[in-house]
């Protein structure tokens, strides 16, 4: 399915040609917004836009309206970093690969976000689109099933997988892991990791210890690091995105579950706030439901 | 700690009604910073508009135009509208004579029912009951052995049937309720008092797996349906519940992941659109981490003032 089918709203409903601009669309724009998870903040810079274009006449009918909306969203998503953010390519969606040697790619975010299922697609893109020789590692060796999930996807895809039990050390399973990528000719590692909470300190320190191993291991690595948030989330997404990005330097976001009926407004928040790029979108539950992430068509399919 | 709700709201009425009377239009101005407060929290925008209209009526009501220093009076008053919302608790499970008592699991993918299954029967068990745990999620990898292996952690049964397991969208027709059924006689034959069914996330709009859940509702019809719902849920929350909650009707909502440091309001809209009650609270992954829900705690989380309102209340 793409984007544009499972995202549409009910916020076109309200661009009937020739409805005219007033306080009572103003209000219904500022909840279509608010549904979306967009935040308090983005909804009043959107809706602060359109009154004072329509205050100086600028703008009339609803169509000119959404065009404000899109032009708005569309500069949140893509806007240079605002000053004191963290430099990064915050505009590079693209996954970023090893020179030479295999490309690692760890995998966090908190629990039941959607991370193994994520990887299993990740896993399926870069061997079935890009031609890549993939292996998986079981990092996640915390929660009941957690290795046996991600056992499955691997058969299922056909890829490698590098295990321990269930109790092992992560960082042990991810040290193995590298070893092996590297003597069986890997061109792209994703590293599984178990859902913890961005408050828990001591589980954010072990994240931070696995990226550690990674580093050591390979050079470069890891080269990307990829946040699952959960597109139901509501304004806590924002803190994940910060904490997560604080012990373990993510590069990118995937946004899973946007096949329901959330929205994942949210990543407008975490796109100013903290420059992260969203990369990948999930919709659905089977390895081929992923896409890249095209701000665009996000949009469009928002307010299409 | 100063109470800076009561200050916000202080500080909005002199500056609005200047030396003068405190007109109804000051108090819905000063009502704005608790609608962004309850916003930030992912309260449901609805919920939002309707729970200030009726604080705004209240206050009214209670005079707090004709004070001075009204802000405690309206901290209080919000707080109180909250508690009573998340009203009547009702944190009971409801028992059948004769046993088994069926209790079944549902909701969003990855909110947390497997877990929340083996945090309810380790529950019960405190409580003197014999639960059974029915793994009838065949479409998630591993859901089976991720029950199994809680089950064996907690030293409590669980009923399998490895053969019906599906990849996910094959919907193999009445695999869940034949799981079910064969789960409940097991139970029976073996004097397990209590079953409790862990069934697939899905997608409120998905027809064919609600259609599935419909299915073992109707056919096996357990006592108790409970809906799991992530706390940290966003504007969603509403239309996912008000779904279940449709086509279940759901007997009790327990909130996951309330060890984060998510506000919460998604309880608040689960339970207003549902008027379901609230049962119990996830706070961690560990299977002692479950708690009865109690209103007074939550209201202060969802508005972000924990310290400043305990001030209030204590007084
Ligand atoms: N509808 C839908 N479901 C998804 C999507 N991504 C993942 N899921 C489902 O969400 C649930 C949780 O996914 P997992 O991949 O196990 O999540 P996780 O983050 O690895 O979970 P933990 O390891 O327990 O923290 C599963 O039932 C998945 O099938 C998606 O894009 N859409
Ligand atoms: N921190 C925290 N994690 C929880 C809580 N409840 C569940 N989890 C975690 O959330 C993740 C998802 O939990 P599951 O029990 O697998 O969720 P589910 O609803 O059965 O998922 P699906 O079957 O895939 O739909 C796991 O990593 C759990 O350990 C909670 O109260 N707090
Ligand atoms: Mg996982
Ligand atoms: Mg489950």
């Amino acid at each position: 399915r793409k984007t544009a089918e499972v995202l549409n709203t009910d916020v076109r409903t309200l661009f009937v040609p020739g409805r005219q601009i007033d306080d009572t669309f103003l209000t219904e724009i500022e909840e279509k917004l608010l549904q979306a998870d967009m935040g308090v903040g983005n909804v009043d810079r959107i809706v602060t836009a359109i009154r004072d274009k329509w205050r100086l006449g600028r703008i009339r009918n609803a169509p000119d309206a959404l065009g404000v909306i899109r032009e708005q969203v569309l500069g949140m998503l893509t806007a240079a970093p605002a000053e004191g953010a963290p430099p990064s390519k915050s505009d590079d969606r693209e996954l970023h690969f090893a020179e030479a040697g295999p490309t690692v790619i760890l995998v966090a975010g908190i629990n039941g976000a959607g991370k193994t299922t994520s990887i299993a697609k990740l896993a399926w893109l870069l061997k079935n689109e890009m031609g890549k020789k993939v292996m998986v590692c079981a990092s996640d060796t915390f929660r009941a099933g957690a290795v046996h999930q991600l056992s499955i996807w691997a058969e299922r895809i056909g890829v490698e997988i590098v295990r321990h039990k269930q109790g092992a050390d992560p960082a042990a399973v991810a040290y193995d892991a590298c070893e092996a990528a590297k003597t069986r000719g890997i061109d792209v590692l994703i590293v599984d990791t178990a859902g913890r909470l961005h408050t828990q300190d001591h589980l954010m320190r072990e994240l931070t210890k696995i990226r550690d191993v990674v580093t050591k291991r390979i050079e470069g690595a890891p080269h990307e690091v990829l946040l699952v948030l959960d597109a139901t989330t509501g304004q806590n997404a924002v803190l994940q995105a910060k904490n997560f990005g604080q012990a373990i330097a993510v590069t990118g976001i995937l946004l899973a579950k946007l096949d329901g009926t959330a929205k994942g407004g949210v990543v407008l928040s975490i796109k100013q706030q903290l420059n992260i790029p969203v990369k990948f979108i999930g919709l659905g539950e089977t390895p081929q439901d992923i896409e890249t992430f095209e701000p665009k068509r996000f949009v469009e399919a928002l307010f299409g | 700690m100063l109470d800076a709700l009561t200050d916000k709201f202080n500080n909005v009425f002199r500056t609005l009604s200047g030396r003068g009377r405190i007109s109804e239009e000051n108090i819905r101005e000063a009502m704005r910073e608790v609608r962004t407060a309850l916003l930030e929290a992912d309260v449901s925008f609805k919920i939002v508009k309707d729970f200030t209209e009726a604080v705004v009526q209240k206050a009214i009501g209670r005079e707090v135009i004709k004070l001075l220093r009204p802000g405690e009076l309206m901290v209080q008053i919000v707080y109180e509208e909250l508690v009573n919302l998340m009203g009547p608790v009702d944190t009971r499970i409801y028992y059948v004579q004769p046993p088994p008592t069926v209790i079944m699991m549902a909701g969003l993918q990855g909110a947390g029912k497997t877990t929340t299954c083996g945090k309810l029967a380790k529950y019960l068990v405190a409580k003197g009951h014999h639960p059974l745990l029915c793994a009838a999620d065949l479409q998630r990898p591993a859901a089976v052995e991720q029950l199994r292996t809680l089950g064996a952690q907690l030293g409590i049964p669980v009923y399998t049937d490895d053969s019906k397991v599906a990849p996910h969208g094959e919907v193999a027709k009445g695999a869940a309720v034949s799981v079910c059924r064969a789960a409940i006689a097991q139970a029976k034959q073996t004097g397990r008092d209590v079953v409790i069914l862990d069934t697939a996330g899905r997608l409120h709009i998905d027809d064919a797996l609600m259609g599935e859940l419909r299915e073992v509702n109707t056919q096996l019809k357990p006592h108790q349906v409970f809906l799991v719902l992530d706390a940290m849920s966003g504007q969603d929350a509403v239309n996912s519940a008000k779904a279940f909650n449709e086509q279940l009707e759901v007997d009790g909502l327990i909130l996951t992941k309330f060890d984060s440091d998510t506000r919460g309001g998604a309880l608040l809209s689960a339970k207003m659109i549902t008027g379901k009650p609230v049962k119990f609270i996830g706070t961690g992954e560990k299977l002692d981490a479950l708690e009865e829900f109690r209103p007074e705690g939550m209201a202060q989380r969802i508005l972000g003032m924990g310290d400043i309102l305990q001030l209030v209340t204590e007084a």
